[in-house]
């Protein structure tokens, strides 16, 4: 699949990984037993999940009326963590398929954990929507389907967009992910016993690594990679879109699509720096998510960073240019408002602490990246909450302008959101293999009976 | 290359190589023996092995693509179109046909459509899932080794065997019965 010189071994990724076995011992024995760490994380992600189940079936039980959402802000923190996570999302999709297509030779060691990432990201995102809709019964409604009434959803309306490109793109990633993990599964097959075996047998099709096998596979690789780039950008262009379209003072503007990717590739990054940290440490992976990784995920945050940093000062100028005082008032009230907070936070960790990777020693630091990624986490939350909570708060008439307040009911569904995602991401790193072994050996050199390499 | 299924009354020979050059060699020189039905296994997608070795050319999973592709914008534009026009509904004050809306389905279901009609076009044409007792399998081939499965009539299987025996394969197995695997 890749091209990549594996005849000069100071060009590669992974130096220090020598032979192909070494791949499947090393990322194998990953999936042996869970020692005591993994299960004291696994049982506070369930926990967690706990907490996110009873504040929805609270919500559900009592009605929408224990958010804090009412007139004028109806959109508040469900919808933040909604674009939230399918930002997060982004990241996984961008390492796996547009940099497959660059040919990137470090992405085949990261790919397989931002990927899942990107599947469980999506699936903690889309229970948002039928969160915030409050009677969660009738959420079905959102699909056009042949009701008794013969009445579809308007096509014209971007939250109907978004159902298809969410819809879409949990699919597609799922597809991709699920396929990329075959090969891999067929060797953690050949390696267990029991029932284990029996469960890697099942799930991995049959596949016996045969040229037949593998020249479609790497051909059906292609493609989906190559439909899931244009996917990607155009999830988060619609997701943006929910807001561009309305006349809402600070959400219309025609900047919000390449805005939103660029923040989502931002946040997604980051998230994959602050889960690769841990599972490095934990899983015993140094020799596979080297330095060099790191250092090619900071040179992707630094990029984006640049790009939103300067999408919040397009939008100042903008507003303060465009003369018309609601939209100046909107802006005025994001900096000196009754959020001033949440913008400053925002402005801080996405543009300010961001450009601390525009030197090299930080950028090969992994504990500072760890650091920075984290800010980089929570930046992106709250840029989510500004957008979407001053906006609503400060509209066209003064007499309409109110305040939002989250409730205990949303923070625990918020809080929960990230156990339910880090549930599924623990499960992942013990049942699947997590660094994609099949792609790995790409980067290593071929066991060659003569010196000379193959042409 | 061609199903390793054994014909009645053929004899099979499964070669296991520790090196990606002599497995490249061996096949190259199957195919110049004029052998159609073997196999090879390989623990990566080696384009060497795959172009070089078998001169694999293309494959027919990209009609799948494209076609599911089409069908899924065509869908898309149908889907969008009908239901407009099934309920005639003003809303926004937009035309009833407004197509650059409309574009958005379209497009996710151009993508969604030629996802899936890729990984049906993989399963076909890569004969996933295969659940068949495995004949011929080394689980060395998921690991560090590659490995050549060939099929041939009685007549000629001695000259197989001392083809895939001039290449120094770690293991060489005579009509083997599979494993479990």
């Amino acid at each position: 699949m890749a091209t990549v010189d594996v005849t000069n071994r100071g060009a590669l990724p992974n130096p220090d990984v020598g032979t192909y076995e070494d791949v499947n011992r090393d990322v194998l024995k990953v999936l042996g037993r869970p020692g005591k760490g993994w299960w004291m994380l696994f049982g506070i992600a369930a926990a967690g999940v706990g907490l996110f189940l009873t504040s929805w079936f609270w919500q559900i039980y009592k009605g929408i009326g224990v958010s804090g959402l009412n007139a004028p802000v109806g959109w508040g923190v469900y919808i933040t963590t909604f674009v939230f996570w399918v930002g997060i999302a982004h990241s996984g999709t961008l390492i796996s398929a547009i940099l497959f297509l660059f040919r990137a030779p470090w992405r085949q060691a990261i790919y397989r954990a931002s990927e899942a990432m990107t599947v469980f990201a999506v699936m903690t995102a889309g229970l948002f929507p039928l969160i915030h809709v409050g009677r969660v019964w009738h959420a079905y409604w959102l699909i056009p389907y042949p009701n008794d009434r013969f009445l579809w959803p308007n096509f014209r309306s971007p939250l109907v967009w978004d159902v298809f490109a969410i819809t879409t793109y949990f699919t597609v990633s799922a597809v991709f992910f699920y396929l990329g993990t075959i090969p891999d599964l067929a060797a953690a097959r050949d390696h267990a016993r029991g029932l284990r075996k029996r469960f890697y047998q099942l799930i991995s099709l049959g596949w016996r690594g045969t040229d037949r096998e593998w020249h479609h596979f790497s051909k059906a690789y292609i493609y989906l990679a190559a439909l899931a780039t244009p996917l990607v950008l155009s999830v988060h262009s619609v997701v943006s879109w929910d807001f561009a379209m309305a006349i809402v003072p600070g959400w219309h503007t025609t900047i919000f699509a390449p805005y939103f990717v660029a923040g989502a590739i931002f946040s997604g990054v980051a998230l994959v720096i602050t889960l690769a940290v841990p599972m490095r440490k934990f899983f015993g992976l140094e020799k596979y998510l080297t330095v060099k990784h790191f250092e090619a995920m900071a040179k992707l945050c630094m990029l984006t960073s640049a790009i939103v940093l300067y999408a919040y000062l397009t939008e100042y100028f903008l507003a303060w240019y465009s003369g018309e005082p609601p939209e100046r008032g909107s802006f005025w009230n994001r900096v000196f408002g009754h959020y001033w907070w949440a913008n400053w936070i925002m402005l801080t960790c996405n543009g300010l602490v961001p450009l601390m990777l525009w030197f090299r020693r930080v950028r090969r630091s992994i504990s500072a990246l760890f650091v920075i990624s984290i800010f980089i986490n929570i930046g992106m939350w709250f840029e989510r909450y500004v957008i979407i909570v001053t906006s609503l708060s400060h509209e066209y008439e003064p007499w309409a302008w109110g305040l939002y307040r989250p409730s205990i009911v949303e923070m625990g569904i918020l809080i929960g959101s990230f156990a339910w995602f880090g549930f599924w991401f623990l499960l992942f790193t013990r049942l699947l293999p997590p660094v994609a072994i099949a792609e790995m050996k790409e980067v290593v050199p071929p066991p060659m009976r003569g010196k000379e390499a193959v042409s | 290359m061609m199903g390793a299924r054994r014909r009645q009354g053929h004899r099979g020979f499964f070669a296991l190589f520790e090196h990606l050059d002599s497995t490249i060699d061996a096949c190259k020189a199957l195919r110049a023996a004029g052998h159609k039905r073997f196999r090879a296994y390989a623990p990566l997608p080696e384009h060497n092995l795959l172009e070089d070795g078998l001169a694999l050319k293309h494959s027919p999973v990209r009609v799948f693509t494209l076609a599911g592709a089409m069908t899924g914008a065509a869908t898309g534009f149908a889907f969008t179109t009908w239901t407009s026009l099934d309920w005639p509904l003003i809303t926004g004050g937009k035309p009833l046909m407004s197509i650059p809306a409309y574009v958005v389905i379209a497009f996710e279901c151009a993508i969604l459509f030629g996802a899936l009609s890729t990984v049906i076009g993989l399963f076909i044409n890569a004969g996933l899932p295969n659940f068949r007792p495995m004949v011929a399998y080394h689980p060395a081939c998921s690991d560090g080794c590659f490995g050549v499965y060939v099929t041939a009539p009685p007549a000629k299987a001695d000259a197989v065997k001392e083809l895939l025996d001039g290449f120094q394969p770690a293991e060489l197995q005579e009509d083997p019965e599979g494993f479990d695997v």
